[in-house]
């Protein structure tokens, strides 16, 4: 075991697990979105950002790629930490604000205002495609071509792959394609629909069955004739 | 040439091989160094090489009068130069016309030929010897130096001025942890750019065990640098000494040398300096008879930026896209093929050898405390004295701009200097009295990174430096994180704006939050160093950024979107040769009647100033 | 050096045998630009997925996936050259030749790219045809030095 400090508690974690997991262990919520606890890690998303070393010496490292060693100082909800989020949330609202999930990280960070000009990017390469693809289905049929600004996920030659059983894996796992927010139009970005709305069928339920509006749920229980 | 022996076994083979390259080189004392670098080579000195070599031929001398192809011997702007031994005559800018003359005369009856001396820009005193120049006066060449003795290609040029002398008793006299010893009273840090103390690495390394790797990272891609470049060219046996006293302090026995596929003539010459080495047995099995094993591979960049940074450089060596990997775990833990490795750059390794040749001690009285020895820079950009220069730690920046550099080109006035690449930033004219020292540099938000030294002058925009680096960075990130990804590309998104006029009123406090975020929050040195370049503008020349949103002006004449070209209708003779040579077709006007530009047609490529001989086109 | 031969090309060895950079650049070395088949094959003789290579030969910008044109135009824009105006020779050259930045003219004659620094910044702005250096450019050399080859002449240079 190993012992270190998590925000201000001692806490012992098993060897050979990153920060990210120990957080979680210890019931600490970390944003991801290039995270999977199925795949390896990659660190490409650097929401999971944390805080780690002697106050006044410490840096920012991604949790999920980070190991976890003897007498580490961690810190996961500093000023600076939640001001590197907001701003990396922003920027993922201007480059891709049909996703829910960036929808729903922004409304959670209180992020309310986008100073960039959007851009309707469906891909925000965060990988999980790539690495399941590889890792569970054993196929490696795509990869990232390029590089810098003009990085993309595809095939060999931009065709269909031999390799690829068409088995959807990659689409599954997308923060982007999984689930849509319908809300912004291209010029707004921002949403903030779903999580700042009461959910609907909190009074039905005393529950909040989903944070959609319509609700899911609610609508499914409707009555065919009704 | 002496030939080559068998391997050498012992000290004794060394130094009795050393002896017969030292007789051997005292016998051709009367040679021409002419340099061969890219330098002065884009200048036409291979050709020099070709017509001199023919001439002597033409003319019987072979025998007495030696040629020499060297590296780089420094002031690159005044080449192709040529150095007449023994008396060392420095001619500079020499056609080959010259040729027959400086045989003939200097060579053969010692006249010195007035024309091809070195002038001084500003006081126009001629100067005969090379060491006599301001430009080298002010200098300390101890890596340099050997530059304008030796031939490159030749090992036994190298051994008889003291070359492998250090590997040698390294290997036979001392034992690993001596030298990890000797190197950490040196205090050398690495010339790369962040300035680690090489000893930390080496004797981490030193206490792995198992397979290690030692590598040499030359691949400077930093713009504006080219000190490795010149160092592989000129004298490719120092590097490869330091690289192999590494392996045997840090107990590597394999050697990779990561060179970029931009330097072909590095590569050859690296080349055939490993293979010399090989043959000579200081390199193989069993080096001079001991149970030091050390194998030397090359491994050629493919054209990216990134692979400069270790983790990504190492990826690159083992074929894969250069992406770097988070540390820890670190290098010297888990590097090349998972084993413990150790990444040095060519400048620090060929000092390597220098400090065990002359001892930690005397290497120690150079520089300043906390950053001992010298350091070459490239001075480049527009000043008078283009060229690589090597000066002791802590000398400062005006120092090397004014007295070895001569000043700014034609009398203008200094702005600012670049120096760190694109991980480093514009340092103003109020910090010219800064040392240049790897802690000072850092404070004025700059660094020495690999020594690039790009001199700005006021028409220089500093809005447009920093597009240029963010564009180059926008390029050459590896695309991986998306804080890097994202950030460079809207931070580039902004100064483009700013650039053309577009920004609006706040974008400067979102360039800065931004950049500090991007600084923080990536994972590699270029993602947290990318903000850089546009940071120490920002923080030395708000003004001009200011003067770009608020008035839509560039002070500097540069941003295109904001200059408009017109023709001084006084001045203006009618001569036409603006309009003939328009790209744009944007001039009009009938010969011998003043011209004009014709605003919507003109892309303000500036063509038009330069071919102007009335001086009356305006840009405002 | 150690060398292997993998494909028939001779390529250098490193302490973990040939990797693909290696093998890519012997490739691209002999027929100037990287052939699908040969990628296919690499990837088969080296054992490694397809993707992996083809993510290779687009990352690194020394490789290029269609022909390139008989002759290389390179211009340098490193930061010495940027300050003494690169950018616009890099424009002169494109306007003169017709070619795109980092494209190849549509008769196969031209390949214009552009490399960040050459290493020679003391001959700043520099143009590279064919391998032979040009130094101290300017829009206007440039221009002429392409004029003649524009009007079909291999004149370059």
């Amino acid at each position: 075991m190993v012992n270190m400090i998590l925000n201000g508690l001692d806490i012992s974690v098993e060897e050979g697990t990153t920060l990210l997991e120990a957080a979680k262990f210890y019931g600490i919520d970390i944003p991801t979105l290039c995270y999977d606890e199925t795949l390896s890690p990659y660190g490409a998303c650097r929401l999971c950002l944390v805080e780690v070393g002697e106050p006044g010496k410490a840096k920012l490292f991604s949790a999920c790629t980070y190991p976890v060693r003897e007498g580490l100082i961690v810190k996961t909800n500093t000023k600076r930490v939640i001001d590197a989020r907001k701003m990396i949330i922003e920027l993922y609202l201007a480059s891709c604000p049909s996703s829910k999930k960036i929808q729903d990280l922004a409304s959670e960070y209180g992020v309310t205002e986008v100073r960039f000009t959007p851009k309707n990017d469906e891909c925000i390469l965060c990988g999980l495609c790539v690495r399941v693809c590889e890792e569970q289905m054993q196929a490696k049929a795509i990869g990232f071509i390029d590089r810098g600004v003009n990085r993309y996920i595809s095939t060999p030659f931009e065709r269909q792959s031999e390799d690829c059983r068409l088995c959807g894996a990659c689409m599954y796992i997308c923060p982007v394609c999984q689930a849509r927010c319908q809300g912004p139009r291209e010029e707004e970005t921002i949403c903030n629909a779903c999580l700042n709305i009461s959910p609907p069928c909190l009074e039905k339920y005393d529950e909040a069955m989903c944070y959609m509006d319509p609700c899911v749920a609610c609508e499914l229980e409707k009555e065919p004739d009704e | 040439m002496a030939p080559l022996p068998v391997k050498f076994k012992t000290k004794e083979d060394f130094l009795s091989f050393k002896q017969r390259s030292i007789e051997q080189y005292e016998k051709n004392r009367c040679y021409l160094a002419v340099c061969g670098d890219t330098g002065c080579s884009v200048q036409g000195s291979k050709n020099l090489y070709d017509q001199l070599e023919i001439y002597l031929r033409k003319q019987g001398y072979t025998e007495n009068v030696k040629l020499k192809c060297t590296g780089c011997l420094g002031l690159c702007e005044n080449g192709p130069l040529v150095i007449v031994y023994p008396q060392e005559i420095f001619y500079q800018r020499v056609e080959p016309e010259d040729i027959e003359e400086i045989i003939e005369k200097t060579v053969i009856q010692g006249e010195i030929i007035e024309r091809l001396l070195y002038s001084d820009p500003v006081s126009g005193e001629k100067y005969i010897y090379g060491r006599e120049l301001p430009f080298y006066k002010s200098q300390l060449r101890n890596l340099l130096e050997a530059n304008w003795k030796i031939d490159p290609g030749s090992i036994e040029d190298y051994i008889a001025n003291g070359g492998y002398a250090a590997l040698v008793n390294a290997v036979t006299e001392m034992d690993p942890g001596a030298v990890v010893e000797e190197i950490k009273k040196s205090q050398l840090r690495g010339r790369g750019g962040a300035g680690f103390y090489t000893w930390v690495k080496w004797e981490e390394c030193r206490q792995q065990t198992g397979r290690k790797f030692i590598i040499c990272n030359a691949d400077e891609g930093d713009p504006g640098a080219f000190m490795d470049r010149s160092l592989m060219e000129g004298n490719p046996h120092s590097v490869l000494e330091g690289l192999i006293i590494g392996g045997y302090a840090t107990g590597a026995q394999e050697g990779i040398v990561y060179i970029r596929a931009e330097y072909p003539s590095a590569v050859e010459k690296l080349k055939l300096a490993i293979d010399r080495a090989e043959d000579l047995g200081l390199v193989g099995e069993n080096i001079l008879g001991s149970d030091f094993n050390f194998q030397v591979y090359l491994s050629i960049g493919a054209g990216a930026f990134i692979c400069g940074e270790t983790s990504a450089l190492i990826a690159s060596v083992d074929g894969r896209i250069g992406e770097p990997v988070q540390k820890p775990p670190r290098l010297v833990q888990n590097g090349y093929l998972g084993r413990p490795t150790v990444v040095n750059n060519v400048e620090s390794l060929a000092n390597v050898p220098l400090i065990l040749r002359d001892g930690a001690q005397k290497y120690c009285r150079v520089g300043t405390e906390k950053s001992s020895g010298t350091k070459i820079f490239s001075l480049v950009g527009k000043v008078n004295n283009t060229g690589l220069v090597e000066v002791p730690l802590g000398i400062t920046l005006r120092e090397i701009i004014y007295d070895i550099g001569g000043g700014i080109k034609e009398g203008k006035q200094f702005k600012a200097v670049q120096t760190g690449g694109p991980s480093g930033g514009c340092i103003p004219a109020s910090s010219l009295d800064l040392p240049t020292d790897f802690d000072q540099l850092s404070s004025a938000g700059s660094m020495i990174g690999s020594g690039g030294m790009i001199v700005m002058d006021d028409e220089t925009c500093m809005v447009d430096i920093a597009r240029y680096f963010l564009q180059f960075l926008a390029d050459e990130s590896c695309g991986c994180c998306f804080t890097c990804r994202e950030g460079i590309s809207r931070l580039l998104e902004i100064v483009k704006e700013i650039s053309d006029g577009s920004a609006k009123p706040g974008q400067l406090e979102l360039l800065k939050e931004l950049a500090g975020v991007v600084k923080d929050s990536t994972m590699c040195g270029l993602g947290q160093t990318a903000p850089n370049p546009v940071l120490s503008t920002l923080r030395h020349f708000e003004e001009e950024y200011r003067a770009h949103i608020e008035q839509k002006h560039c002070p500097a004449g540069v941003c295109r979107e904001l200059i408009t070209y017109s023709i001084d209708q006084k001045l203006c003779n009618g001569c036409g040769l603006c309009l003939k040579n328009c790209p744009a077709g944007a001039v009009t006007g009938n010969k011998k009647e003043p011209h004009y530009i014709l605003y919507d047609k003109c892309d303000k490529c500036g063509v038009c100033t330069t071919v102007c001989r009335a001086e009356a086109v305006i840009k405002q | 050096m150690k060398k292997a031969i993998v494909l028939g090309f001779e390529v250098p060895r490193g302490p973990d045998g040939v990797s693909i950079v290696a093998l890519l650049q012997a490739i691209q070395d002999k027929y100037n630009y990287l052939p699908e088949k040969f990628l296919r094959r690499a990837a088969r003789e080296m054992e490694v997925p397809l993707i992996d290579v083809y993510s290779v030969a687009k990352f690194y910008k020394s490789f290029s996936l269609v022909p390139e044109g008989r002759h290389q135009i390179v211009t340098c824009t490193g930061t010495a050259c940027h300050v003494r105006g690169s950018e616009k020779i890099t424009e002169e050259i494109s306007r003169t030749l017709g070619v795109e930045v980092n494209s190849t003219s549509p008769d196969g004659e031209y390949s214009l790219k552009c490399v960040n620094c050459v290493g020679a910044c003391a001959s700043a702005p520099l143009v590279i045809v064919d391998g032979e250096y040009h130094g101290n450019m300017t829009p206007l050399k440039a221009g002429k030095l392409f004029a003649q080859g524009a009007k079909g002449k291999t004149a370059v240079s």
